[in-house]
């Protein structure tokens, strides 16, 4: 399946991890991943908060890249927010012919032009595992069945909300897919009151307490409900949860210490990569008990 | 008629009890709302359940409880809908909101939160000058972007599913900056300024928001409230540049600084970039930014300890091979003398492809 591929900033910056995870997993579920590297920043809702119709041409620009890689099948990106943000543009240029063709006069300077089509979409990895390649495909993929293994999915807001925009009517369990792929990949999911909740990042630099608070609750009840350790398909989340994490654990009072994954990391874990291979040494907190876990589950 | 079973989480604070569940098998057409069920029950098997409802028409937005977890009017959620969302053979869980401490069974205390954050923000009018002789006289055209904000009934729904005020109980909220918005976008009140000065200079006020949709996902009416709190946010920062002390202009010039400077984001220069005015240099010598950086040293030691971020990464940043044409967006887009914005509650999610109802969106302040 050949895609148009954003990775987004974060995923080329501060988790570089992600993106290599990304690039090792792609081949072995037989995913031609097509970067699209001319492309910008999604604003993270950030630009649109500034100016609507900055935000939707930037992103009515990457839309259009999108399209033009020939035969990419739809346009795929390993981002919460990414989606979130992108999926908000979208829906404006869809919703009105009026606003599209203004957004698109903008850019043809570039010889660019966002069209609107049914059947083009732009999903998350995640969307992608279970709509496009199919849980069953998956399992039989699955070379190291992460058995015993408790995993806490943390979705991040940005793509189980708003239903009404996400696609829920078309697809009524995407808040429910990455349990859906912990267990397809062999591994328990665990139920916890943070697993659709924010992380928080959004206003770490505006408001601390807010933001840490937040992340550190979610990380102990995901703690408390016995998980080994949570996945996210989001970076940012994945800052909050995982970079943060010992400055959170000051604002809960507590002592938190989990890992936390990305999303092509679990992936690529049970598709037999090493952690190494996948950046799991590149996190702040230790995957240490993971990959002790794996190690006593190949030796079982 | 179809046999549902609801399972209520009942809760006097008065009796001293802890909260308990109780379950109800009741007998209610799919298409009648979970409100019937509850007052069904009421009415035939236990009249001591609490619940607060008038109209039973979503218009009085008495009735707002959390349905298998989701905050939602009972009156306006189908019974048949909620079996749906809960699973066959599992029963309809109906909870009291979050957020808002309980009276009894399913009432909460509005006054004690929601009305209290309304009463926050000054939600009247207050227009410049003597009153006109009769109306006050304006474009209709210039009501449009308020409707959105106006069509708010107080159910609280927003309030109960709130993320930033589960974890900051001071904060405004939704209900009540969305409430706020109405004031700053009507064209007759004469306090724009304040009031945005005084919601972006708040550490509990617009800036508090972590931009989670939950409030845009529950509201019956559409109302958006997430949406409303961006509307000050961008009033505050470009019609006012107002460099409020929460960091809510630094963060958002940091971030469309750096997009058009290269294309994507240089997180290294996010913390300190957003702790001043959005810039680098001068970013620097803004009072606080220095406390506010040192606090965030640890993370940026992690950083680099952990591998993730390296010196080069923080040193430098490539730009985007055409980052030239990014820049020619922003700068035809930055200098239209109004912003455009196209708001979908008012032209229609499936749009208008012939009249491209669009609204001119600022400026006009």
């Amino acid at each position: 399946m050949k895609l148009a591929y954003w990775p987004g900033c974060v995923s080329r910056g501060f988790t570089p991890e992600l993106h290599g995870s990304m690039n090792l997993v792609a081949p072995k579920l037989d995913l031609e991943l097509v970067e699209l590297d001319r492309a910008n920043c999604c604003g993270a809702g950030v630009i649109a908060e500034h100016n609507q119709e900055l935000a939707d041409t930037l992103n009515a620009r990457t839309f259009a890249m999108a399209q033009n890689v020939e035969g990419a099948v739809g346009m795929m990106n390993i981002c919460s927010t990414c989606q979130g943000a992108q999926s908000e543009c979208q829906e404006r240029l869809d919703a009105d012919g009026g606003y599209r063709d203004t957004i698109n006069s903008t850019l043809s300077a570039e010889n660019l032009s966002y069209q609107q089509h049914s059947e083009w979409w732009n999903k998350n990895f995640l969307w992608l595992l279970v709509e496009e390649i199919g849980l069953d495909k998956l399992r039989s993929k699955v070379v190291r069945p992460l058995e015993g293994m408790r995993i806490a999915p943390f979705y991040g807001c940005y793509i189980v909300r708003p239903t009404k925009r996400l696609g829920f009517a078309d697809h009524p369990d995407r808040d429910h897919y990455l349990d859906y792929v912990i267990e397809a990949l062999g591994a328990e999911p665990v139920e916890y009151a943070g697993s659709h909740k924010c992380c928080g990042f959004p206003v770490i630099t505006m408001n601390r307490t807010t933001s840490l608070r937040q992340a550190g609750r979610h990380l102990a009840d995901a703690i408390d409900a016995g998980a080994d350790c949570l996945v996210t398909p989001c970076p940012l989340c994945h800052l909050n949860l995982d970079m943060q994490q010992p400055a959170a654990a000051q604002y809960v009072e507590r002592d938190l210490d989990v890992p936390v994954l990305h999303l092509p990391q679990m992936v690529g874990l049970a598709l037999g990569l090493e952690p190494k291979e996948l950046g799991m040494n590149k996190h702040v907190v230790k995957t240490k008990s993971v990959q002790r876990k794996l190690a006593e589950l190949a030796a079982a | 008629m179809p046999d549902y079973k609801l399972k209520i989480r009942r809760f006097n604070p008065e009796s001293g009890e802890a909260a308990y569940w109780s379950e109800y098998d009741v007998q209610v057409d799919s298409e009648r709302s979970v409100l019937k069920g509850i007052l069904d029950a009421r009415d035939q098997q236990d009249g001591s359940i609490g619940i607060r409802c008038s109209c039973q028409a979503a218009i009085c937005g008495s009735c707002a409880v959390r349905i298998n977890g989701k905050t939602s009017l009972a009156c306006n959620t189908a019974i048949g809908e909620a079996q749906a969302k809960a699973g066959p053979g599992n029963p309809i869980v109906v909870e009291p909101m979050n957020n808002m401490p309980v009276i009894k069974d399913l009432i909460v205390d509005m006054d004690a939160v929601h009305w209290k954050k309304v009463q926050r923000v000054v939600p009247w009018l207050l227009p410049d000058g003597p009153p006109p002789e009769r109306e006050y006289i304006v474009p209709a055209e210039s009501m449009i972007d308020i409707t959105q904000s106006m069509a708010c009934i107080q159910c609280g729904a927003c309030v109960g599913a709130c993320l930033s005020l589960e974890a900051d109980p001071e904060f405004v909220g939704p209900a009540a900056l969305a409430k706020a918005y109405r004031f700053v976008g009507d064209p007759r009140d004469g306090q724009e300024a304040e009031r945005l000065r005084d919601l972006a200079e708040d550490p509990h006020g617009m800036y508090d928001c972590t931009h989670c949709f939950a409030c845009v996902e529950v509201c019956p009416k559409d109302v958006a409230p997430m949406n409303q709190i961006m509307r000050l946010r961008r009033r505050a920062t470009s019609d006012f540049e107002i460099k409020d002390r929460n960091n809510g202009y630094g963060h958002e010039h940091a971030m469309v600084d750096m997009i058009e400077k290269w294309g994507t984001l240089h997180e290294a220069q996010m913390l300190p970039r957003s702790f001043g005015d959005g810039s680098m240099i001068k970013g620097q010598t803004e009072p606080g930014a220095v406390k506010q950086l040192v606090e965030s040293l640890p993370t940026a030691v992690r950083g680099l300890k952990s591998g993730k971020v390296t010196i080069g990464k923080v040193l430098h940043h490539p730009k985007l091979p055409d980052q030239k044409n990014v820049k020619k967006i922003y700068e035809q887009i930055e200098s239209k003398d109004e912003r455009l914005e196209l708001n979908l509650y008012i032209v229609g999610e499936t749009g208008s492809e012939e009249q491209g109802a669009m609204s001119e969106g600022g400026g006009e302040s």
